[in-house]
């Protein structure tokens, strides 16, 4: 049970696609605009990656290793067709700002990513718990940066006034916004990664001193 | 006698980083009491913030960083944090200039690794930040009150700079801003940028001492006064002259003060040329074609991008060395 939990969590945390992977940079920065178009955005990609992921493991015997990926990418791309008409009959306003950023979840990074290096190789329920821990800590880090370049750039989040007109520095809406946000948030959650290793290491040297001392 | 045994090279100068700092310092105090005088008390308010607050700035990132242990003040903050506050309008609230002093410090500067390390000039950077994050306050312009330690009365009215004026209006309204005036300073802009011959004071104070670099000024205005009579030569009435465009905006601060920066403008003569005329050519390039009235800081921020290059292709030979 530990390990299916851990399944789950390490998309968040460990592994977290957006800021120590790195990928599906495209979509972060273009829809964080605001909360509410990172919030749609990753519910979208959550679901795509976790329907994806079932999907690519289930077949994952049948499909032959050398046409793998276009055999993958047509399953992702009937996937996120779903998803497109869907939010085109029911959150048309979201589905208009995110625009082209719906049917380019096809390429993502992080789907196409996770169906070769987990869902290809594991089972379902795994695949599914994969999945769903990479959509959330996906969708995590997207609301962490939308909601951060809206409060300061609009005085809102999830257009909830916090501070109103007072001080709204409209370049964090803009692309700069974007990228210096994310910056800054990577630095500071590889810098927590970085300072835990260090302890970590710190612990298991003191730890062996004290092996070595009670062996004497 | 004591003998020293240390490794190559042996830095043998007096001078410190905190000595050059504080002669720039001292070469930007005629242009502060220019702002004083041309506008108001509240011009040398936004100075002494701007001072302060860089340093202050500079102190918190350290801290955070945990490197004030071996850290000094040596005044770089300062001509940051003054820089940027001669670059802003008098109709700047004191907040919005405390956002680019912070912008300017902690992410400009110490996120690239501090002074020495940064590409962009922090005083530019922080300045077209606030261009784009705070339009409207960084685009209002009062014409000067021409007396010193002087208040704006509540009801004040806007005026437009004079690069403004021949963007909208063309060259025959913008005659109406007559030369002397803009040599002297008494005219609506930014607080340091407007008096021509108070900056000219402080640039050679510098250049006496031997603290800054001739080479980039020269190829920038000397480039500005070449494109703009050429296009003078097209359409007198639409482009305005030679003199004007020198003599107007931000740009006698920007090539004497800001393009000159030591840690973000080239190493060699040669590539300080090529970086000054590069300046030049995209100042020119923005105030005519662009769609701000001006373009000083934008040009010399893509100028500090491409420096790098710049020092890689105008490298000297190695003596002993073939060329590669």
């Amino acid at each position: 049970m530990a390990s299916k939990w851990k399944e789950l969590t390490k998309g968040i945390i460990s592994e977290n696609p957006t800021y120590v992977q790195v990928l599906g940079m495209c979509p972060t920065l273009a829809t964080t605009t605001n909360a509410e178009n990172a919030f749609g955005m990753g519910i979208a990609a959550t679901i795509v990656l976790i329907m994806s992921n079932v999907v690519i493991s289930a077949i994952r015997k049948t499909v032959p290793e050398k046409v793998r990926m276009p055999i993958f990418i047509t399953v992702i791309a009937t996937l996120v067709t779903i998803i497109d008409l869907l939010m085109h009959a029911y959150t048309y306003d979201l589905w208009k700002t995110l625009g082209l950023f719906i049917p380019l979840i096809t390429v993502n990074c992080i789907i196409m990513g996770r169906a070769e290096a987990y869902a290809s190789k594991n089972g379902i329920f795994d695949s599914f718990l994969d999945g769903l821990g990479m959509g959330i800590g996906f969708t995590l880090g997207l609301v962490l940066l939308g909601s951060i370049r809206e409060l300061l750039g609009n005085g809102t989040i999830f257009g909830i006034e916090v501070w109103g007109n007072a001080f709204n520095m409209f370049a964090m809406i803009l692309p700069p916004g974007a990228f210096l946000t994310l910056g800054l948030l990577s630095a500071f959650f590889a810098s927590i990664s970085i300072r835990k290793s260090d302890k970590a290491k710190k612990m298991a040297s003191q730890q062996q001193a004290q092996k070595a001392g009670e062996q004497r | 006698m004591k003998l020293l045994t240390t490794s190559a090279p042996h830095v043998r100068t007096q001078d410190s980083t905190r000595k050059i700092m504080i002669d720039v310092l001292i070469a930007l105090i005629p242009a502060v009491i220019a702002s004083t005088y041309f506008f108001g008390l509240y011009a040398l308010i936004l100075a002494i913030i701007g001072v302060v607050s860089a340093e202050l700035v500079e102190l918190f990132i350290m801290r955070v960083l945990k490197k004030d242990k071996e850290f000094v003040p040596n005044g770089s903050a300062a001509v940051t944090g003054l820089l940027l506050a001669l670059n802003v309008s008098v109709a700047t609230p004191w907040w919005v200039l405390l956002i680019g002093v912070f912008f300017a410090i902690a992410i400009v500067k110490h996120v690239f690794g501090g002074l020495g390390q940064n590409t962009f000039n922090p005083a530019l950077a922080g300045r077209v930040f606030l261009l784009v994050s705070f339009p409207s306050a960084m685009t209002t312009w009062y014409s000067p009150i021409n007396k010193f330690f002087g208040v704006y009365p509540a009801d004040i009215q806007t005026t437009a700079t004079p690069l403004a004026v021949l963007k909208l209006q063309g060259f025959e309204s913008a005659k109406s801003f007559s030369y002397i005036d803009l040599f002297f300073g008494n005219r609506g802009g930014s607080l340091g940028e407007t008096s021509i011959i108070l900056l000219l004071l402080g640039f050679s104070y510098l250049v006496v001492r031997g603290r800054i670099k001739v080479m980039v000024p020269a190829s920038y205005i000397g480039s500005v006064l070449l494109f703009s009579w050429i296009f003078y030569m097209v359409d007198p009435s639409k482009y305005g002259s030679p003199l004007f465009h020198v003599l107007t905006g931000g740009l006698m601060l920007g090539a004497l003060f800001m393009a000159t920066d030591m840690v973000t403008s080239p190493m060699t003569i040669k590539g300080q040329a090529i970086f000054g005329v590069g300046c030049g050519l995209l100042t020119m390039v923005i105030r005519y074609f662009g769609g701000y009235p001006e373009g000083v800081s934008l040009s010399i921020i893509i100028m500090n991008a491409l420096v790098p290059l710049i020092d890689r292709y105008t490298q000297p030979r190695i003596f002993g060395r073939r060329v590669a």
